[in-house]
């Protein structure tokens, strides 16, 4: 029955994640992933000082408060004159430290360390069960992940044409009285939930993977979005699949283990992929070089 | 204050202070020239992809020295650079992604080969993670050592090549045309900052760590436009706040010294943003407010010989 929850776990991260990534990649703002994941910790760990657990909805907020703070905050110095890279690396670390601080100060008692929000622990999801009147409804994750899913599909699907037209031409999306800012906010506040709803079981610096590695994979092979955010969901859960049999396989990190097996597709596709591959590229050029000769 | 004084009389804590504080130099002098070659988040980037590099090497020896961690990371992060570029170079991914992919890979191969450690006889793993997340305070006199001559061997080389590393960092189209070695000094100095990276890791830790190469670059880029003066000012915030976090971070008991030095870095980045001189919010302002009491002016004195022309 575990198995059957961690990979459910995984999946729904995976499928989070990837759709929300796709959006990252294709605006080029895959390292403001990197920093909202981070960034968020300052957050959670307030709301886990208020409320006094781990799973709440006010963590979720928190969170979504200080991923959205930090695109804020990341735009303002833009603006000022600081290149985009310089300012989302000076946001997320002094955000970060703040939250480690607060992390080191107040709840080294309780558990919620610092290496559960960086790692985050897979294996022990199907402990952490909801229970309503005595009646197990399966993991709390599970549950979160689930909500998050269905916050993002009904977000993306109702304003796909907009989140389109705002990742390939925000200039002719802002001339057509598409209020572009309002999306940017918006798909960030997409991606904090994503973070925040994984990181119990990933771990900040694992959704990042989930969220850039397997839609850059899908990147590579199509030049559809729709077929881009379908492909990228199915490399989420295959590396989630094939993760978790590595780590039972080798005794390791569940979480770490599926990251390396989303970087393992990730290789594969830059190597093989039909069209964008290296070496079908290069298969390309050579029957072109041998028509143009013969 | 008397707390400081009781701090440097504690022979360790005196060699871990001036250790912070030449780590803090050395980064921000490296972090000015990826700043100015729209590199900042490279040195994030290297410092995940340090860990599988630094697990192998503990791995292999069995030992805890900076020494030996330094080689694993170091060729785990010319990996990692030459990965980043590849990627950049042969896919229709931009650098961001490419970064993002090469990080949580790295990272997540680090994770796995943490826990093989975790699992196996390796007597010695205690504290391995910790080391992760920087404390300069469980640093022992050796590594303070190590940390402090590799620091000043980079504060050294990047004197000696002030002059290199300033051409490609604004012309290396220029800096090829004339003869220089290009390809070979951005090695060199994407060398230089995976060895801060990594000799930074014990004391700031791995998240952490892209702070002091990045902050106090950006907090120097307030005050000057002379990349002399900049690299300068960079080192000294750098310096600074590294001495401002081993000072607190020793004064109060369970506070990591990494995030102190780095919440110390961005009080000094605020106070850039506030009072730089030329492009700083104040400076901006007063030269906002400048000029439109100069066209106020401008266009009261215009409006008085019209009116006597009205009236004529």
């Amino acid at each position: 029955m575990s198995d059957f929850w961690i990979l459910l776990t995984g999946s729904l991260v995976a499928a989070c994640c990837g759709i929300v990534g796709v959006f990252l990649v294709l605006r080029k703002m895959a390292m403001i992933g990197d920093a909202i994941s981070h960034s968020v910790m300052p957050g959670i760990v307030i709301a886990f000082l208020m409320s006094g657990s781990r799973d709440s909805l006010l963590m979720m907020f928190a969170a979504l408060v200080f991923g959205v703070f930090t695109t804020f905050l990341i735009g303002m110095f833009e603006r000022g004159g600081i290149q985009s890279d310089a300012s989302i690396g000076v946001v997320f670390t002094a955000l970060f430290a703040i939250g480690v601080i607060l992390v080191s100060l107040f709840a080294r008692q309780v558990h919620l360390d610092q290496d559960a929000i960086l790692y985050g622990e897979i294996a022990f999801v199907h402990w952490n069960l909801w229970e309503i009147g005595g009646v197990s409804m399966g993991p709390k994750a599970v549950w979160l992940l689930g909500f998050t899913l269905f916050v993002i599909v009904a977000v993306i699907g109702l304003l796909y044409k907009q989140f389109k037209l705002c990742s390939f031409d925000p200039a002719l999306a802002a001339a057509i009285g598409i209020p572009v800012a309002f999306f940017h906010y918006l798909l960030m506040g997409l991606v904090s939930m994503a973070t925040v709803s994984s990181f119990e079981s990933v771990g900040a610096i694992l959704v990042v993977g989930m969220l850039i590695v397997p839609a850059s994979t899908a990147y590579l092979l199509t030049d559809r979005l729709g077929m881009m955010i379908v492909l990228s969901v199915a490399v989420g859960i295959a590396s989630t699949f094939l993760g978790y049999g590595a780590s039972v396989w080798l005794d390791a990190s569940i979480a770490g283990c599926m990251v390396c097996a989303a970087g393992v597709l990730f290789i594969i596709a830059f190597l093989f992929s039909p069209k964008h591959g290296l070496v079908s590229r290069k298969l390309r050029q050579r029957s072109l070089a041998a028509a143009a000769n013969g | 204050m008397l707390n400081f004084m009781a701090m440097l009389a504690d022979p360790n804590m005196q060699w871990i202070f001036f250790g912070c504080l030449l780590l803090g130099l050395s980064s921000g002098v490296i972090g000015s020239f990826s700043y100015l070659r729209k590199q900042s988040l490279v040195g994030d980037t290297l410092a995940h992809a340090a860990l599988p590099g630094i697990c192998i090497a503990f791995m292999l020896t069995g030992v805890k020295s900076i020494g030996i961690f330094l080689i694993g990371a170091g060729i785990a992060g010319v990996i990692a650079t030459f990965g980043i570029g590849y990627i950049t170079r042969h896919s229709r991914l931009k650098q961001d992604a490419a970064l993002g992919i090469v990080l949580s890979v790295f990272f997540g191969l680090g994770i796995v080969l943490l826990t093989f450690i975790q699992h196996g006889d390796y007597g010695n793993q205690s504290g391995l993670d910790k080391f992760l997340f920087g404390q300069a305070a469980a640093m022992v006199g050796s590594d303070v050592v190590t940390m402090s001559v590799i620091c000043l061997s980079l504060v050294t080389i990047c004197t000696l090549f002030f002059k290199q590393f300033k051409l490609i960092s604004f012309d290396p189209g220029f800096a090829k045309g004339i003869g220089y070695p290009v390809a070979l000094l951005e090695q060199l100095l994407m060398l230089l900052i995976v060895v801060a990276v990594v000799v930074g890791i014990q004391a700031v830790g791995v998240v952490l760590i892209a702070a002091l190469l990045i902050t106090p670059a950006v907090s120097a880029r307030y005050w000057t436009n002379r990349l002399g003066v900049m690299v300068a000012l960079s080192g000294l915030f750098g310096a600074l706040s590294g001495a401002l976090g081993t000072w607190v971070s020793s004064s109060v008991t369970n506070l990591p010294t990494g995030p102190v030095t780095v919440l110390a870095a961005t009080l000094f980045f605020f106070v850039s943003v506030l009072f730089g001189p030329q492009r700083g919010l104040i400076a901006k302002r007063l030269v906002r407010l400048r000029v439109k009491k100069s066209f106020l002016l401008e266009k009261e004195l215009r409006a008085e010989p019209m009116k006597g022309e009205t009236a004529l």
